[in-house]
């Protein structure tokens, strides 16, 4: 009796039911604390009862922005893709690469500051969106799998190649971004770089929420669970596919010109296919579809690798293991999607 | 660009592309196999090859204690090592193959779960032995030793006919010619064909999927493995990483082909091979990747299910 009440039980559904209980000023006063915990994140290092977190090697703080908050941000971004409309992209880290070269060339080449590039750099990533998406989104499934897992090998390919992205040693003396209020983004304070990623971050979970609520996220939806019948039924799946895929790039590229400013030097195999498969595996690890589930997830994938560094060589090892442990014990991941989406996938498969 | 190697070279570039696009095509058939059943991408497949790199050169070196650096055998000794090498390969990676299903697939599967689940559980196995074999092996790879002697046949229209080369052509065509009249001729033949077409009707017509999928996966790592012979005995060294281009490449073959489908994975491995070969020669080779996949989208844009492709209505994440 215990065990099936346990199988049937969903963090999310609970959750979900608890915030609906709630009126508003708890849940203001929820989130306004949940929010300054986060904030205060990268001082829970040197704090005694949270000094446990810390990561031996890299900083803690710098390992809250980039992996963490980069993964963070970036699972988010994939979770459009894969999560809402159901594409699966295996090439996602090519709008990282993207939105950090952009970062990387216009800033060493025509002394253009981090802000002025981030839109530029989120408008090149959301351009080659849509180019391969164009022909890409017009193939299901498994052939979209290894179109996009293609276009991301070419971007490095690509990068490695030219002479304006500086080949296989990359772009070095990146300057970091000017501060403003009083912040300064340097080598010393990496807490401000995540702060400005946890801004984006709520950013994007804001617009993922706003989406999910109104027309594009019903056509997501509808395409995710059968496309023919979408398309049937009127929707424009293809428009709506590249909305997706477009919105899920500018993420990706908004992540690359945050971290080629914080981390000064990029080369290309900093993205690499491992990287999309990581992040991937952040969304589904985490319950894909599910925004609190791709964050927790990805925070989890993108800092346990750092905090078992004391492992050395087989810490990747023990990553793999996890993985596959952590699949077969909750194939919906840690925080899966509602109920009600989930039985619909079952009755579409 | 360097069109004049097209034709100067030809026959030479074709036939190395010959021998290498077979390799893929084995290797390919880890993907294409499994796909049909399963409709799953056996991500960890790449590591399969991997290891059986590693087995046919641990099996040389420590087993049948040929150092490196010997003058290569000939002979019944020479036959029988490379029998040996050969048989050793297949049955580690088919057993590795059966291995990888119980562990990343079979209790997802029991459990109905999204499809996206036993994709990452595969790259978790693969993440896992790929870095345990690094542990192994050292990052900077070992040379295998030479077995055989790589005499040539002699020179056809500029083609040089290297022993090993024509092993790495032959080889395959025999294996897909018994692979092919096993799964049309044979009774376990035609239930994996029936479980590719419908699993539901195939349990209702008695067949037990699970030792379906089982023997499967066996196939793959069967053909597999003999690709690591063959890539070991042709390369002369591995690495722990070796998996992961090879991979690639025996993916976008498969998909090539039409992935679920056992003749498209040859001819896409065959396919790919040869484009490799002559893309490196006249765009040089660090444009042989792009080419490759802007073919393989412009292949696809046409004939959306790939060349040798069935209607694959069902497939999303």
């Amino acid at each position: 009796m215990r065990m099936s009440t346990l199988k049937n039980f969903n963090l999310r559904d609970f959750g979900a039911g608890i915030w609906a209980q709630w009126n508003r000023g708890t849940r203001t006063i929820f989130v306004l604390v949940l929010l300054s915990l986060v904030a205060l994140l990268p001082f829970a290092a040197g704090w005694g009862p949270t000094s446990f977190l810390n990561t031996p090697i890299t900083s803690f703080q710098n390992v809250l922005v980039y992996p963490v908050g980069m993964f963070v941000l970036m699972a988010l971004g994939l979770n459009i893709v894969v999560g809402k409309s159901g594409l699966l992209d295996l090439g996602y880290v090519a709008f990282f690469a993207i939105g950090a070269y952009s970062q990387g060339v216009l800033s060493t080449f025509y002394g253009w500051n981090t802000w002025e590039v981030l839109p530029v750099g989120i408008g090149c990533a959301m351009l080659s969106g849509v180019l391969l998406g164009l022909p890409a989104l017009r193939l299901r499934g498994d052939y979209l799998a290894i179109i996009t897992l293609g276009f991301g090998e070419i971007v490095r390919i690509v990068a490695l190649n030219l002479n304006v992205t500086g080949g296989p040693s990359g772009i070095a003396g990146i300057p970091n971004p000017p501060g403003f209020f009083g912040l300064k983004f340097d080598i010393m304070n990496p807490q401000n770089f995540f702060w400005v990623v946890l801004a984006l971050i709520l950013l994007t979970i804001w617009m993922v929420r706003r989406f999910t609520v109104r027309r594009p996220g019903r056509a997501w939806e509808a395409i995710r669970q059968d496309e023919d019948v979408a398309a049937l039924m009127g929707v424009n799946t293809l428009v709506y596919k590249l909305w997706s895929f477009v919105i899920g790039a500018a993420v990706g590229g908004a992540a690359g010109v945050i971290f080629a400013s914080k981390v000064m030097v990029i080369s290309p195999d900093m993205f690499k296919f491992d990287v999309s498969i990581l992040i991937l595996a952040c969304v589904v690890f985490g319950g894909i579809g599910n925004i609190w589930g791709v964050a927790l997830g990805a925070s989890i994938l993108a800092y346990l690798p750092e905090r078992i560094r004391f492992l050395a060589d087989s810490r990747q090892l023990v990553f793999g293991l996890v993985l596959v442990l952590m699949m077969n014990l909750r194939p919906d991941g840690l925080l899966p999607r509602k109920k009600r989406e989930k039985i619909t996938e079952k009755g579409a498969k | 660009m360097n069109f004049s190697v097209l034709t100067s070279q030809f026959w030479s570039l074709a036939f190395q592309g010959l021998a290498l696009g077979l390799i893929y095509s084995l290797v390919s058939l880890g993907y294409t196999m499994v796909y049909g059943v399963l409709r799953l991408i056996n991500f960890a497949n790449s590591e399969v090859f991997m290891v059986g790199t590693f087995s046919v050169l641990y099996l040389q070196v420590y087993i049948l204690r040929i150092p490196i650096g010997d003058p290569a055998l000939h002979g019944i000794k020479l036959i029988a090592y490379l029998a040996l090498s050969l048989i050793g390969s297949m049955i580690v990676c088919a057993l590795l193959a059966i291995v990888v299903e119980l562990v990343a697939y079979r209790r997802l599967r029991a459990r109905g779960a999204n499809r996206l689940a036993s994709l990452i559980s595969a790259i978790g196995v693969s993440i896992a032995l790929l870095e345990g074999f690094s542990m192994i092996t050292g990052a900077r790879g070992k040379i295998a030793p030479r077995l055989l002697d790589k005499w040539s046949f002699g020179e056809v229209a500029g083609a040089n006919f290297r022993i090993d080369q024509v092993m790495a052509i032959v080889m395959p065509i025999i294996i897909f010619f018994l692979l092919d009249q096993f799964v049309t001729k044979s009774r376990l033949g035609k239930s994996i064909r029936a479980v590719s077409m419908s699993e539901e009707n195939s349990k209702l017509m008695g067949i037990d999927i699970n030792r379906v999928i089982t023997l499967t996966f066996c196939i793959g790592g069967l053909t597999t493995g003999a690709a690591a012979f063959l890539y070991t005995t042709v390369y002369e060294n591995t690495v722990f990483n070796v998996g992961f281009n090879m991979g690639i490449a025996a993916f976008t073959a498969a998909v090539l082909g039409g992935i679920g489908n056992l003749r498209g994975a040859f001819y896409g491995g065959l396919a790919l091979g040869m484009l490799e070969q002559f893309a490196s020669a006249v765009l040089g080779s660090q444009w042989k990747s792009i080419t490759v996949f802007v073919v393989l989208v412009v292949i696809l844009l046409v004939k959306p299910n790939g060349l040798f492709g069935e209607a694959v209505q069902q497939t999303r994440t």
